[in-house]
């Protein structure tokens, strides 16, 4: 049983600059680190593998430097890594970043039982590779899983956290998911094993290996999107220290919290 | 003992115009608070009065008044202490330093800042990293003030690479007992000049006088923290990797131990998973600097001693998320243990590193014999632990007499590894009876001898430390 878990590497600060022309975020010369919604995945992928023994595969797509996170992956129990490195796959779309994402699995992993996603990177947002990817390799799809049951080689059980409700399912394999932050608390990456890295465990991808090698559906020739504007969310950090007796603290708080609107007044009910 | 004068209506109205009217609590409901610190196992005590300065010249007002009529004063930063040091035994005047919360300056070329006593950590730290600069001393405690950390030289997780609170105070302004204002130290870096007084007031828990303004040692801020959280099948052999780690030419910024069942407390009381609860015992080390290229011979370097040195696996912490997963789990052990007995009493006795693995098989020894449940953590670098014993569902009748044999075997014990009875925490009045036991009687008699130099009338926080 091969399962295929789909990472990458993003800015681990906040503080990214955007070339203004492709609207495209300026990766060199930032601090990078492995997308945390990944981590969920990867942990819930090796739950998965812990009564299956299957195999695990992490894959990223991204330039030679995005090795670090493929070896991150290993460091946490993945088996194996790809990295999809090709000047062709450069400024991708959601489109064109899940098409280049199912050809590699459609291509490298045809026997694949389940690719499993974060729920979102934390530099594009978007939420939508996961579930695009499944519509190209024409499988089922579940967002949002928050936890597992029923594990076999052939089906799985799975829960949806849906906002409103949880939906609890039963998926045969082959199928793509993407995991909710509530799966829990990721382990952390073991440093020893780091350490002992074989790196011939990490296979590159280029565009020559995929079975629909047209660059014109890749990189930012394959990318319908025009972005318009991208601007940083405005963050407010205010903060009252209270000071006083209880009851004069617990004044002050009501009133700071009632001129804000957290609370609503007496009058209001 | 002195015999103090009791607040009655004319002192309050005294105070009332030395602060304003506001600045000044004599009801019961606005007193409350002052009454306790976190331990209130130790005792309610109502003060007479609570009085709120905020400035050096209000203080000294308030101490010549308390002076001239036998009022009895207990300074009180923001009340976390964890040994009565803040509670006014003796009733009398709670001077509180909430109001001196003035960060006067933080001066980036000279890494110097001068803070009222009242500032409190957290929003001192927020106010210096935003300079790009660091105020070392790392207490658990966060919403405690400077001051009283200086009060009782607290210590904190960093200590073993940067020290202790009194390795960054440079200069105080003090109230002496007779209200009269002096200033120790200087802005310097050097000093031979007579009796270190400075150094006297550190830790003495306001028993001296009342440390009104000071002058603290920052250095530039590293710009990464990394941590090597790493697992052991025995605390044992977790504390004997110590040594070997602490010999590595890079000096690890925190190096603390800690055990599977803590973990899973403070896992129950924050409601989030730990990254790795797996196995039995673990030590969590850390190391800072400017970039990975720096800290990654050190994280290396580490690794690989432990590794030899009975180590199961190193696991690495190096992102925000994982980072806060950790260190938030760490700085909730006091208040999970604290939630998961209900009711405990605690001591943090200090011995040498290499002894703290044979005192926490005393700890577990106490646990068989008296059938009581025993937790500990603490600064495996420095040799500071912080033991705490649970009461649970030991009947009321039962628990004071058995916590307190508890309590004295585990004090014997570090006084049997020529250890001390407070590493950070302080003697107040809960821990008195320990420090005498442990002191000889020659220094407690020299210890007494200071007190009346600078305070004869005994005025200034009775019934603590030595008095």
């Amino acid at each position: 049983m091969k399962i295929i878990v789909c990472i990458k590497q993003v800015p681990s600060t906040q503080k990214v600059a955007v070339d203004p022309t492709t609207g495209v975020l300026i990766r060199s010369g930032i601090d990078t680190k492995m997308n945390p919604y990944d981590l969920y995945a990867i942990d819930l992928a090796l739950q998965i593998k812990k009564s299956t023994k299957a195999q695990l595969t992490a894959i990223t797509m991204g330039p030679d430097s995005a090795k670090a996170v493929l070896k991150e992956a290993m460091a946490l129990g993945c088996d194996d890594g790809v990295l999809i490195s090709d000047r062709a796959f450069a400024g991708a779309d959601v489109l064109a970043t899940s098409y280049t994402l199912a050809s590699v699995v459609s291509s490298i992993a045809k026997d694949v039982a389940l690719v499993v996603c974060g729920k979102q990177t934390t530099d594009g947002d978007t939420a939508q590779v996961g579930a695009e990817m499944a519509a190209h390799l024409k499988m089922p799809f579940v967002g949002l899983v928050m936890g597992i049951h029923d594990v076999t080689t052939t089906s799985i059980g799975l829960t949806s956290d849906q906002g409103n409700q949880l939906v609890d399912l039963n998926v045969n394999y082959p199928a793509v998911i993407s995991v909710s932050e509530k799966v829990g608390q990721p382990d952390l990456p073991s440093y020893f094993r780091l350490s002992q890295m074989d790196e011939t465990k990490i296979k590159v991808v280029t565009l020559q290996d995929l079975d629909d090698h047209d660059p014109n559906h890749y990189g930012l020739s394959g990318s319908p999107t025009q972005v318009e504007k991208i601007f940083e969310p405005t963050h407010d950090n205010d903060h009252v220290l209270i000071h006083g007796s209880t009851k004069e603290a617990m004044d002050h708080f009501v009133e700071v919290m009632t001129s804000n609107h957290y609370f609503r007044g007496k009058d209001h009910g | 003992m002195a015999a103090y004068n009791k607040v009655n209506a004319s002192d309050i109205a005294y105070f009332q115009r030395v602060v304003g009217l506001t600045n000044v609590y004599h009801t019961d409901d606005t007193m409350e608070d002052y009454s306790h610190d976190e331990m209130s196992i130790y005792g309610i005590f109502k003060p007479g009065c609570v009085v709120l300065p905020s400035s050096t010249h209000q203080v000294s007002d308030i101490v010549k008044y308390c002076d001239e009529h036998d009022l009895s004063i207990t300074t009180r930063g923001a009340g976390t202490g964890l040994c009565g040091g803040c509670v006014p035994i003796h009733g009398g005047v709670v001077l509180s330093t909430e109001k001196m919360n003035q960060v006067i300056s933080i001066d980036p070329f000279t890494l110097t800042a001068v803070v009222q006593s009242g500032v409190v950590l957290m929003d001192f730290n927020t106010k210096v990293n935003a300079l790009g600069l660091l105020y070392p001393p790392d207490p658990g405690e966060k919403s405690a003030t400077i001051g009283g950390n200086v009060a009782t030289n607290a210590g904190g997780m960093r200590a073993v690479k940067y020290g202790v609170t009194r390795d960054y105070v440079k200069a105080i302004e003090v109230v002496l007992p007779n209200g009269q204002i002096i200033t120790l130290g200087g802005d310097i870096t050097k000093n031979s000049s007579g009796y270190d007084l400075k150094d006297l007031f550190i830790g003495s828990e306001g028993t001296l006088g009342i440390i009104t303004t000071i002058t603290l040692k920052l250095v530039p801020l590293p710009k990464m923290m990394v941590s090597l959280l790493i697992p052991f099948d025995s605390i044992e052999k977790a504390l004997s990797a110590v040594p070997y780690v602490m010999q590595l030419p890079t000096t690890a910024t925190t190096i603390e131990f800690m055990e599977h069942d803590v973990l899973v407390d403070a896992q129950d009381y924050l409601g989030k998973a730990f990254p790795n609860k797996d196995y039995p015992a673990y030590l969590l080390i850390s190391y800072n600097g400017d970039d990975m290229d720096v800290i990654r011979p050190a994280l290396d370097a580490c690794m690989k001693c432990v590794m030899a040195h009975d180590a199961l696996d190193v696991f690495l912490s190096d992102t925000s998320e994982r980072q806060d997963a950790i260190w938030n789990a760490r700085g909730a052990f006091l208040e999970a243990i604290k939630n998961s007995a209900g009711v405990m009493d605690e001591c943090d006795v200090v011995v040498r590193p290499i002894d703290v693995a044979e005192f926490i098989r005393h700890t577990r020894f106490l646990m068989g014999k008296h059938h009581v449940r025993i937790r500990v953590f603490g600064h495996a670098g420095d040799g500071n632990l912080h033991v705490y014993v649970c009461k649970d569902n030991i009947p009321d009748e039962k628990w004071r007499g058995l916590v307190n044999t508890v309590m004295d075997s585990l004090y014997e014990k570090a006084r049997e590894l020529n250890g001390m009875v407070s590493g950070e925490h302080g003697i107040g009045h809960a821990k008195k009876g320990y420090l005498k036991e442990a002191l000889d009687p020659v220094v407690l008699q020299l210890m007494k001898g200071v007190k009346k130099v600078f305070d004869p009338k005994r005025i200034m926080n009775p019934g603590k430390v030595v008095d």
